[in-house]
This record gives C-alpha cells, sequence and structure tokens, in this order.
C-alpha cells in the first residue's frame, strides 16, 4: 500500500512580480514502512517537497495523499490535527522547546497534541528515551546537551505519538559524522521495530549509502535514471 | 489547561529581569490606586462624617424655598407648628431614622456692649441637636458642653474678634417676621470651633430663647436635621421620606416639604465627586499602563519565538492552543503583578494606619486618616487588572495562533 503517493506535483513560490518554480511536475510513490531519501543539491526543492509531504504547505498543483488523505483538502485546524496523529517531524536544528526538559519534549505531542493517559504516557517516553539513549539525561534542558543528543531528542519527540510517516528534512547537516551515523542508526532501527516510513532529505553523501531508496532531486525535478532502490541491504 | 500553564510560566521566567519588569509596573500601579483608593476613601469619609455628624446630620427638611435663600435666613419660610407636628409624625413612622432636630434659625446683631457684629444663630432642643449631630459637643472648645437656657454658644472667630470670654453678658438682637426689633441679654455659655460649609460659624442657644428673641408665641422652625442609624441607607430613607411628605400640599397645591441629603446642602460633595472623577481616571491610567506594558512584552515575546511557534505548530499543535498559551503568558503576568500590587498596598496601607496621618482641611485640623482597604476595591482593581492583560496578549496571541508553520519554520 502507498503511505504517500504524489502525481504531477508543481510548487511556485511568488516573490512579488517574480515566480519561483521549486518544484516542476514531481510523481512517486512510497510505500509503508519504508526508508526513502530525497537526495540533491542545496536549492533542487527537498525541503519545499518535504513540506507539502507533512501537511506545512500546500502544492500550486497536481495531486498528494498521504496516509489516503488528499491534503491540500485540509483546513489549518485540519491540518495539524492530522499531523499530529499521522505524521512526525525532525528538524535540521533539531528544535526542541527550550523552556521543557529532555523528558517534557517527548512528552509534549502525547500532552498538548494527542491526550494520552499518564501511565501509557510514562511507557512510551521510557521506551523512546531507552531506545535513542537518553534515559540518563532525561532531566536536562536542550541548552545543556549537544548536538546529537538534542536530534536523539527529536527523534523520540517525532516517535512517541506512534505516527505513520516521520519526516526528516536533512536531520544530519548539523551534526558530525559519526553521530550523523548513528543518527541514522536509530531511525533505522525505528523503522525495523515499528514499521515507522521515514522520508528525509540530505545532500549528505556520507548518509545515502545508508538508505533503501533514494530519489534523487536536481533544479525541481526528480532524475529518473537517479532512483536507487534496496541501498546497502541489511 | 494546567499543562500549557506550565509552559507559559516557564516561558515568562525565561526572561526574569523583562517579566520582573513588566509585574513590577503593574504591582506598583495597583498598589497606588489601591492606596489612592484606600487613603481618598478615607478622608472622604472622615469628611462626610464630620460634616453630618458635627453640623448638617445627614438629611434635612426645610420648607420648599429655604434652602434657595437660606444665606437671608428668611423667617417667613418657616414651618408652621402644624406643618412641624405633621412632618415629626411622619419621622416616627421611619424605623430608620435614630434621632432628629428641629432648628430656629435667624440672623441678628450681637453686641458684648462695646461692639456689635452680625451673628447667625441655631435655637434647638439639646438633647435632640446632640442625638442628632453627636460630634456637636466636641466643637465647644470652651465652657460647659452643653446648651442651657439663657446660654448662647458663640463661634470663636466671634469671640476671637470681640474679646468675648465664657461668662460674659452679652445682647442678641433680632428682627422678627412681622418687623419689630426685640433683643435679650444671654450669658456666653461656651466657644465652639467653627467647621466648613454652610452654618458652620453659627451660634447656638435654646430653641425656646430663640422663640423668645423673635417673639413666636408658636413655634416656627428653619429646618429638621435627621440622622439615620444606617448613613448607607442614605438614599433609601431619602427616597421615602420625599414619598410620605410629598403628598402635603399647601393652598396652591403645591408640596410644602422639601427634603434633602447632606450631598445637596454641602459643599463637600463637590469635593468628594472631584475625588471619585480623580479615581476613575487613575483606574484609566491604571489600566493603559497595563495594556501597553503587556502588549508590549507579548509581542516580543511573539517575535523572538516565531521558529518555536513553528516547531510546536508542525508537530500538531492547533492554533485555539498556540492562542492559549499566549494569553496565559498574559494572564500570568497580569494575575502576578495584581497579587503583588495587593500585597504592597496591604502593607503600605498597615503602615499609613500606625503612622497616623494627619490632614488638615477648612478650620478643623489634626484629623488622622484612617486608610483601610476593601475587599471589594482588591478584587475589583485585581480583576480589571488581569482582563487588561488579557486583552492586551490577545493581538500578539492571535498573530502567533496565525503563522504559517512553513513560514515560521524559516524565519531565523
Ligand atoms: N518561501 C519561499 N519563497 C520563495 N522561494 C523559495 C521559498 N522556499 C524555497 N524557495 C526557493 O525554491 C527553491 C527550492 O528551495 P528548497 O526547497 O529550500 O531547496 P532545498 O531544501 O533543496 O535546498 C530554491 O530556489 C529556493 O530559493
Ligand atoms: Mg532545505
Amino acid at each position: 500500500m502507498n503511505l504517500v503517493s504524489a502525481e504531477n506535483l508543481r510548487k511556485i513560490y511568488k516573490v512579488g512580480e517574480i515566480e519561483i518554480e521549486a518544484l516542476k511536475s514531481v510523481s512517486f510513490n512510497v510505500k509503508s514502512a519504508s526508508f526513502v531519501s530525497f537526495v540533491g543539491p542545496s536549492g533542487s526543492g527537498k525541503t519545499t517537497l518535504l513540506n507539502l509531504i507533512g501537511c506545512l504547505d500546500k502544492p500550486t498543483s497536481g495531486s498528494l495523499k498521504v496516509a489516503g488523505v488528499d491534503t491540500s483538502a485540509l483546513t489549518r485546524k485540519k491540518a495539524a490535527v492530522f499531523r499530529g496523529i499521522n505524521l512526525g517531524f525532525i528538524f535540521q536544528d533539531f528544535n526542541l522547546i527550550p523552556v521543557l526538559s529532555v523528558y517534557e519534549n517527548v512528552e509534549y505531542p502525547l500532552l498538548i497534541v494527542q491526550n494520552v493517559s499518564a501511565e501509557e504516557r510514562k511507557k512510551r517516553i521510557a521506551s523512546l528515551l531507552e531506545t535513542v539513549g537518553m534515559t540518563d539525561q532525561r532531566d536536562k534542558y536542550p541548552d545543556q546537551i549537544s548536538g546529537g543528543q538534542k536530534q536523539r531528542v527529536a527523534i523520540a519527540r517525532a516517535l512517541v505519538t506512534n505516527p505513520r510517516l516521520v519526516l526528516a528534512d536533512e536531520p544530519t547537516a548539523n551534526l558530525d559524522s559519526k553521530t550523523a551515523f548513528m543518527v541514522i542508526d536509530i531511525m533505522r532501527k525505528m523503522k525495523e521495530e515499528f514499521g515507522v516510513t521515514f522520508i528525509f532529505s540530505t545532500h549528505d553523501q556520507r548518509v545515502v549509502r545508508e538508505v533503501e531508496t533514494v530519489y534523487t532531486l536536481q533544479d525541481g525535478m526528480l532524475v529518473e535514471d537517479a532512483v536507487r532502490e534496496g541501498g546497502i541491504n541489511v | 489547561m494546567f499543562k500549557l500553564f506550565k509552559i507559559a510560566i516557564r516561558n515568562l521566567l525565561r526572561y526574569k529581569r523583562r517579566t520582573l519588569l513588566t509585574s513590577s509596573l503593574i504591582a506598583v500601579g495597583v498598589m497606588f490606586v489601591l492606596v489612592f483608593i484606600a487613603a481618598s476613601g478615607s478622608f472622604k469619609y472622615i469628611m462626610i462624617g464630620q460634616i453630618t455628624d458635627s453640623m448638617l446630620g445627614h438629611l434635612q427638611v426645610h420648607k420648599r424655598g429655604y434652602v434657595a435663600s437660606i444665606d437671608s435666613l428668611p423667617l417667613t419660610l418657616n414651618l408652621s407648628a402644624k406643618a412641624k407636628e405633621k412632618l415629626e409624625q411622619t419621622i416616627k413612622e421611619i424605623p430608620e431614622i435614630e434621632a432628629f432636630s428641629p432648628r430656629i434659625k435667624f440672623g441678628g446683631m450681637f453686641s458684648n456692649f462695646i461692639e456689635t457684629t452680625n451673628i447667625r444663630i441655631n435655637g434647638v432642643y439639646p438633647d435632640k441637636e446632640i442625638a442628632t449631630i453627636p460630634l456637636f459637643p466636641s466643637r465647644i472648645k470652651q465652657g460647659e458642653k452643653a446648651i442651657k437656657k439663657g446660654d448662647i454658644l458663640i463661634p470663636e472667630l466671634l469671640a476671637n474678634g470681640l474679646k468675648v470670654k465664657v461668662g460674659d453678658t452679652v445682647v442678641v438682637i433680632a428682627t422678627n417676621k412681622d418687623g419689630s426689633v426685640n433683643g435679650k441679654q444671654f450669658v456666653v455659655g461656651g466657644i465652639i470651633e467653627s467647621v466648613t460649609g454652610p452654618g458652620g460659624r453659627d451660634g447656638y442657644m435654646h430653641i425656646e430663647d430663640a422663640m423668645e428673641v423673635l417673639r413666636m408665641k408658636e413655634i416656627e422652625i428653619s429646618e429638621v436635621a435627621v440622622r439615620l442609624k444606617d448613613f448607607g441607607k442614605l438614599n433609601a430613607v431619602n427616597d421615602k421620606m420625599h414619598k410620605l411628605l410629598s403628598e402635603e400640599l399647601n393652598k396652591q397645591g403645591k408640596p410644602i416639604f422639601d427634603v434633602r441629603t447632606w450631598e445637596r446642602l454641602s459643599p463637600f460633595y463637590n469635593v468628594a465627586r472631584m475625588i471619585n472623577i480623580m479615581t476613575f481616571f487613575i483606574k484609566i491610567m491604571l489600566i493603559s499602563i497595563v495594556l501597553i506594558s503587556i502588549m508590549n512584552i507579548m509581542i516580543m515575546a511573539v517575535f523572538e519565538r516565531i521558529r518555536e511557534i513553528g516547531t510546536i505548530a508542525a508537530i500538531g499543535t492547533i492554533p485555539e492552543k498556540i492562542l492559549s498559551l499566549f494569553l496565559i503568558e498574559g494572564f500570568s503576568l497580569g494575575i502576578s503583578g495584581a497579587v503583588a500590587g495587593n500585597i504592597l498596598a496591604i502593607i503600605i496601607v498597615f503602615v499609613m494606619s500606625a503612622v497616623k496621618i494627619t490632614f488638615n482641611f477648612g478650620r478643623q485640623t489634626g484629623m488622622a486618616l484612617s486608610p483601610s482597604l476593601k475587599v471589594n476595591d482588591m478584587l475589583f482593581i485585581s480583576a480589571i487588572v488581569i482582563i487588561a492583560s488579557v486583552i492586551a496578549a490577545l493581538q500578539p496571541a492571535l498573530k502567533a495562533s496565525r503563522m504559517e508553520p512553513v513560514e515560521a519554520l524559516r524565519h531565523v
């Protein structure tokens, strides 16, 4: 089953009189429980595409279905609710909430976005913090931990709601090689363990090798012959 | 809700100095308003008490038309014995009335056999007068604290001007209603302190002496002063008396009696009103301070946290919750300022009462201000401040909740 299906997606930004065509007729499908990466140089449209898939923005034309829902039909509030239930986000700059501790950051989606019972919350957070190896840092605040640790917390936050799809826009761009691999490794482990679909963008060649399906973006278009399936199979 | 509170409070504590500054500003404003209300309220209360309890009474009844020409104390506009009878009957029917005192007021000449001057005199029943204006005895500065037959109590200005002492013999001469002149000797029984307002510099004598000077065969009175058991029922009793007395008509079919509260008899009422207007404007100022300072800090907060807003919106926080988050911040600032302001006000008012600040007004000196805070005022001011805080936070909060997550996330 296709979790994401995009057909002839176009996105045009208008800056005053100038129109920038960030995506030009992009079509692809992403199956459930896959590990997909969009690769391309800066300005190729990766962020634009992930924003569309993440229901943060709407395509200028074309159709996009995420988890069977036509995202362009969603209102602002409905889109927020949809994201809260179905999607997880991992950001390049980690984007943890600075006034919340590690534990509370992971708890946030369960508390404010969804409404999960205290017991269930505790269980899920504890197990995720364990998986990303942040249990002993749970009471620290984001400004007290390293970038790699922040991204691990962000992964836990993205996964704590049991989303069907996690979107990560250049999640390793601000990390050193070792940490980057570790983060990718954790993401893949999550995929194996929970069957979560990961879509992430990167222009980081170190990471690309680790991925099953790679789509290459260039100037807002998918480079057909550059689609690579399989990666280094485990 | 509680979870949002936690985040809101932590966000406020993130910029401790700024938060402290804003809530201190609000606290000082609240304190200032409350102390002003307490002090001015006490001043008003004392002044009204002075005026009503040492001279005016709470209410007065005259013959219609008397008050308009009260400066000349017209004997022709006195109430007849029959009218007095009727009035007293009515008064006795009203249980809220504690006491009343009929007065004959007249103007005459006062002589110490060397010099002569004008004097205004109230002829009263001593016990009724003292029951109606209980502070009267305290105004008698020299001599016995009583109004005895054959005695006259004279205002201190007159005593000083004519160098008259207690025990001196003096003469009072007056023209009566028919135009004939009569005089009578009196002994100065006491010297009374003047008070602000009409009638504040009048002399006093027994009502029967006044009748004798004026050669009244049958009693005619100029006014009746009334004291209530509960000053708070002033307007209610006023209405009641109006209703009961308005049925009494003269031959022309016009009402005979004219009932007035102290407010319509004393110029201090204007001072009291001024104080009320000032209080109103001070409250408006407080509201402006709250609105401006909270709006300012919330606009800053939203601007600084655009990326955070983008993040929480992206991960699924609905616009209403983002709105609430910022409203709660404004609310918390308002409530902390209000609480601190109330505490400060309580302390300051406590100190003010302990120190016993005295003030002078007109010829009265050394009155001690005893400010007290009313729970109602405290609650009302706090409510105003908190509501203003939330309103001030509304615009920035709406802005935050309406942000597009993509744009907010792109913000650097
Ligand atoms: N909000 C925007 N307004 C105008 N142009 C934009 C906007 N976002 C992206 N673009 C442009 O669209 C193109 C694709 O950008 P982006 O999706 O950010 O690429 P990538 O993430 O691969 O670097 C670039 O040319 C970029 O300048
Ligand atoms: Mg990008």
